[in-house]
């Protein structure tokens, strides 16, 4: 081996990647530019727009201090109805989602057209923001808590289900083999083989989309669906930022105590 | 003592106390949220009688959304378009931007006073809902998909940058200490030590936000932010609802087709 050659083999500097791995790198970061320039290019950015933001953002601030404190006692009843239509569209999630995700699961759904029923309610269940939801329901139940309660739950549903679902698809054959050659019926089977195994899965999805749902039911006021999202709507409509502040700082508080129980009970769950 | 002689199944909490008390809480608390005027303050104001006309509305509803109206595909198209260009570009952006934030949130990286100003920035772009940050960019930046875009940035910033913060706080110590031995700067030890152990479960998680962000930019539209939910709320607005299912539909297929492909990309990455 003459020198040269055993530089090359033996490189004295170390270097991660062969010059072909950093070639595709390379060749990937270029595509990712081209999709960044491509997307932002087409969307037709009134860059001019950036001119002045720094000016509207600073103005927007300025009216917002101070916040208007004695608004608190207004909002006490909007924030209420926040976290009811979060809870009660959660508590219609519990009910409606276990029997869907039973058809969606591969190993407990009956047959193939019920499987992809179960599969499609969970797709466009998740595809639907809530906000659109919120539009569906206020058209159906007029306008109020009461369509904001089935817009939560219409979303909230495909969300845990689809969670449900796949841990039905991992749970321990075993037990459910078992139960079955005890000659139980399906639905004993359900109840006492695949049930209980993803109890803990149920329950600690609930409380974290109960937290997701908090954050959702603030802005369902702005269809029309109840809660403190229609205070802010019309404060926000009005330019009183010094009740925007306000009701922002409220909303900032509950969902961060939302945050804290919902992991708090999922710490006690798990 | 006699022995059992049926078997049944362990409930789920063990305390009885505790499990007839989270029954009869449960109960109570439907009972009051539920009833009008029951409670001051707790109790919703839900029209039942309005609420009653729903099932008789929603047919109603269904009957003229059936069967939905492809036949302004024009405008469809181009807001689907922009949906899907508004969730490419907010999601690069918003990866590059969860970068630094999620270097500044995580304790084992940063000083004391950087990690508490990265986990308030965190804490505050995560509690507001997209809907509530858009109306405020619409305000600073106009109507159109630029507010939109940068609602997007801001929702992905925050999310990527919070698992980074997460995932670089549980990392094994062992290779930041070793890169840190060989006396190696802080940026080489970003590069060395935490970018290799970091760098497939954050593509991971971008992945997820690309497909988070279509079905997000869906909903940023309602308060005037671009893209297709732009023109979803226009068509509710008018009771074009034949329409609105053809665009619900789009928005379906268009998810369903974001999440395929993000899970075959992330099926890759492992």
């Amino acid at each position: 081996m003459t020198v040269d050659e055993h530089a090359q083999k033996y490189p004295e500097v170390w270097k991660r990647f062969t010059p072909r791995q950093t070639l595709i790198r390379y060749a990937w970061y270029l595509g990712v530019v081209f999709v960044a320039i491509w997307s932002l290019d087409t969307l037709e950015i009134p860059w001019f727009y950036f001119l002045d933001a720094h000016e509207e953002a600073g103005d927007l601030f300025a009216r917002m201090i101070p916040p208007y404190w004695a608004f608190f006692g207004d909002i006490a009843g909007p924030l209420i109805e926040t976290i009811h239509i979060a809870t009660l569209g959660t508590a219609i999630t519990v009910l409606l989602a276990l029997p869907i995700a039973i058809i969606a699961a591969r190993n407990t759904t009956p047959n193939a057209f019920t499987w992809f029923i179960g599969r499609f309610i969970l797709v466009a269940s998740r595809s639907v923001n809530t906000v659109v939801w919120g539009l569906v329901f206020v058209a159906i139940f007029g306008p109020g808590p009461m369509a904001g309660i089935w817009s939560i739950a219409a979303r909230s549903i495909g969300f845990v289900g689809k969670l449900v679902a796949e841990a039905i698809e991992e749970i321990d054959q075993g037990m459910v083999e078992a139960i079955e050659a005890t000659g139980a019926s399906r639905l004993q089977v359900l109840l006492i083989g695949v049930i209980p195994q993803v109890l803990p899965v149920i329950f600690g999805t609930i409380v974290y989309r109960w937290d997701i749902n908090i954050r959702e039911s603030t802005v369902l006021g702005f269809v029309g669906a109840g809660g403190i999202g229609i205070v802010l709507y019309s404060s926000i409509n009005q330019f009183a930022w010094h009740e925007v502040s306000v009701m922002l700082i409220a909303i900032f508080g509950i969902v961060l105590v939302s945050e804290f129980v919902s992991a708090t009970v999922r710490n006690h769950i798990t | 003592m006699s022995t059992p002689t049926t078997w049944r199944p362990p409930k789920l909490i063990a305390n009885p106390f505790l499990r007839y008390g989270l029954i009869s809480f449960a109960v109570l608390y439907l009972i009051c949220s539920l009833v009008p005027n029951l409670v001051p303050y707790v109790s919703l104001d839900i029209d039942w009688a309005r609420a009653g006309r729903g099932l008789p509305r929603a047919a109603d509803m269904l009957k003229r959304m059936v069967p939905p109206d492809f036949s302004r595909w024009e405008l469809l198209q181009k807001g689907v378009f922009e949906s899907v260009r508004m969730a490419l570009a907010a999601s690069l952006l918003g990866m590059i931007l969860a970068i630094p934030l999620g270097l500044c949130a995580a304790r084992n990286l940063v000083p004391m006073p950087v990690y508490l100003v990265g986990r308030a920035m965190l804490a505050i772009t995560r509690t507001f809902h997209e809907v509530i940050i858009a109306i405020f960019f619409v305000k600073i930046f106009g109507f159109g998909p630029l507010a939109g875009v940068l609602t997007l940035v801001v929702a992905s910033m925050s999310f990527i940058g919070k698992m980074l913060a997460e995932d670089i706080e549980n990392m094994p110590p062992g290779q930041l200490e070793a890169i840190r031995a060989t006396g190696a700067s802080f940026p080489k030890m970003l590069l060395y030590a935490v970018q290799p152990q970091m760098l497939p479960r954050y593509l991971g998680v971008s992945i997820y936000r690309l497909d988070a962000n279509i079905r997000h930019s869906t909903v940023v539209g309602i308060v005037g932010a671009g893209g297709i939910g732009q023109v979803l709320a226009a068509s509710f607005s008018r009771y074009d609802y034949d329409f609105s299912l053809a665009i619900l539909l789009t928005i379906i297929t268009l998810v369903f087709l974001g999440e395929f492909f993000s899970n075959w990309v992330r099926g890759r990455l492992r």
